[in-house]
């Protein structure tokens, strides 16, 4: 197998096979902890570091691990890298990880995790390997941002709240309310809600598509100059 | 649109969807003509309010949909739905819960699946269900029935309605509320001591039952629905109520009669459960699915977080409706082993 160009995994990552959107893998995750930007924003970049960390030293030994026993190798791997994650938010964001509670540890079921470092980590060289981790853990994290964004203005009618959990004490004031005198709306935070917004990302992903597809059908079938005859047997199409 | 194409000449009755829809539009009549009597013109107010904000909305998805929008406005059953989900408001609530729960039961309800007789989910029950979970504050403030409060005039509806913080009412907890908070005492010190309680079940829900009861009867009498649902429902919720009732007690939610005339029990046996679409196919899966709604009823109002249980148990029995069809699907004649 050929390694693929940056610019095939970057587009596959963020876009054409977003783990969150396409694959729709690590959807426990994506669906609990994503009723805040700060919840979200805590998961993304946790389970951003540990893709990273993982898929490299997959990468690493791809030659010496054997096929029978690669799974249980790479998950060794995938709980080290978690362990260390949590262990590093237990100093830095000590409120946030208790907050994420078991979703942290939890990232080391995370099938993304597992799905790339199988799928992509084990075939291919350091290099690509990392951007791969680190292009996939950006959509995995861009998706569940947006997601938590989304949940918390419909919830609570502002955006932010609570980002000194993650950003230290300058980050209080960053709460912004944009609906004054807003009625929170519980189904957006509870967990049908997480279904719903989700479910309606995907279905604009998928919009967006068709309409380029159609577009770029559009561009393609340009009419064949010269020929005058019209085609009436046959098949139409 | 007609749904029977039958070459020889079957006498049958046209039953188009317009015809049902206009049925059960009618049918709700007395239920919120007694609901209008106690509790004031509120409930009107929203049901009015809410096709309107349901036609708007069907309109505006069958454009997005690049669907021809007229067929779907004039054949009432958006109008069903926004209604159904009317009725179950408490009066006076704010322009913006009813907005935001017939927006739900068209959009969520309704057009994510594929619009009418797509939808797994009764869309009305969707709507509710959505606006009690969201707001618990606004739909557990039921209005106090005539008789224990005065009625507010048709301005005060209008002045709660649209600026909710500015209007004073009173609020009362229905009997089921209550019921459900003062779980273990004796039935009759709860009645004499609360006003609520009326010769039945509650004062004006026992009424307001009775007229849906009454609706419901002309729409069974019309062949709109069949007996099973209906009758299976109320079955197994006596039956529940009976078996669960401890002969003084408030622990069970009361005794059957509380049960059966509370709440939504009737306007829902006959209005709610009955919904073609959402409901088990053949006869025997409707006797199956109406008697699992009477239990779940039963179970959650005397054993549940929440005072009533219609909602919930429609819902919850929907997702079961394939599953009772593929088990009751009726022998073919000429077919298959004779059972």
């Amino acid at each position: 197998m050929s390694t693929p160009s940056y610019r095939t995994l970057s587009l596959n990552g963020l876009w054409k096979n977003n783990p969150a959107l396409v694959q729709l893998l690590g959807l426990c995750p994506l669906l609990a902890v994503t009723a805040s930007v700060v919840n979200a924003l805590g998961l993304a970049v946790a389970t951003l570091g540990v893709l990273v960390v993982s898929n490299l030293s997959v990468s690493l030994i791809r030659g010496v691990v054997s096929d029978t026993v690669r799974l249980p190798a790479f998950v060794m791997i995938i709980a080290a890298a978690v362990t260390a994650t949590e262990l590093l938010m237990q100093a830095y964001a000590y409120e946030l990880y208790q907050i994420l509670g078991i979703f942290l540890p939890l990232i080391t079921t995370n099938c993304v995790i597992l799905g790339r470092a199988d799928a992509f980590a084990s075939k291919n060289s350091v290099v690509p390997a990392t951007y791969d981790g680190f292009i996939m853990g950006l959509g995995f994290g861009v998706v569940l941002v947006l997601l938590g964004a989304i949940r918390e203005l419909l919830g609570t009618g502002a955006l932010f709240a609570n980002m000194q959990l993650l950003f230290g004490d300058s980050a209080a004031q960053w709460r912004w309310v944009v609906i004054e005198d807003y009625q929170s709306f519980l189904l957006a935070i509870l967990p049908p809600g997480a279904f719903i917004v989700t479910g309606f990302l995907i279905a604009i992903k998928n919009i967006i598509d068709t309409t380029l597809e159609k577009r770029a059908a559009a561009r393609s079938a340009a009419p064949v100059a010269g020929s005058k005859r019209v085609r009436v047997t046959g098949q139409v199409s | 649109m007609g749904l029977l194409t039958v070459t020889s000449p079957h006498a049958h009755g046209p039953q188009s969807v317009t015809r049902v829809m206009r049925a059960v539009l009618l049918a709700t009549l007395p239920g919120v003509a007694v609901m209008t009597y106690f509790f004031g013109p509120g409930t009107l107010l929203n049901i009015i309010a809410g096709g309107l904000v349901a036609l708007a909305l069907e309109g505006l998805v069958m454009r997005l949909r690049q669907r021809q929008a007229g067929p779907y406005l004039r054949d009432y059953s958006v109008l069903v739905t926004s209604t159904l989900l009317c009725i179950a408001l408490p009066a006076y609530t704010p322009w913006w819960i009813v907005a935001v729960g017939v927006a739900s039961s068209v959009l969520l309800g309704k057009h994510v699946f594929g619009g009418l007789g797509y939808n797994p989910f009764n869309p009305a029950m969707v709507g509710y269900v959505v606006l009690l979970i969201s707001f618990p504050v606004q739909m557990s403030a039921w209005p106090a029935p005539r008789g224990l409060a005065e009625v507010p005039s048709l301005g005060d509806s209008f002045v709660a309605f649209f600026q909710a913080n500015q209007y004073d009412g009173i609020t009362m907890a229905t009997p089921l509320d209550l019921l459900r908070q003062n779980q273990g005492e004796l039935m009759s010190e709860l009645t004499s001591s609360r006003a609520q309680f009326g010769a039945l079940a509650g004062v004006g829900w026992e009424w307001i039952n009775i007229a849906f009861l009454a609706g419901g009867l002309w729409l069974l009498y019309q062949r709109i629905f069949t007996w099973h649902a209906p009758v299976a429902m109320l079955a197994a919720l006596t039956l529940s109520a009976l078996l669960g009732y401890d002969g003084g007690s408030s622990t069970s939610g009361g005794p059957v009669m509380v049960h059966l005339l509370s709440g939504a029990t009737i306007f829902g046996a006959f209005f709610i459960i009955t919904d073609p679409v959402s409901s088990a196919v053949s006869n025997r899966g409707r006797l199956i699915f109406g008697a699992a709604i009477g239990v779940l009823v039963y179970l959650i109002r005397a054993f549940g977080n929440y005072p009533d249980a219609l909602a919930f148990a429609v819902l919850i029995m929907n997702f079961a409706a394939p599953f009772i069809d593929h088990y009751t699907q009726p022998r073919v004649y000429g077919q298959g082993d004779k059972r």
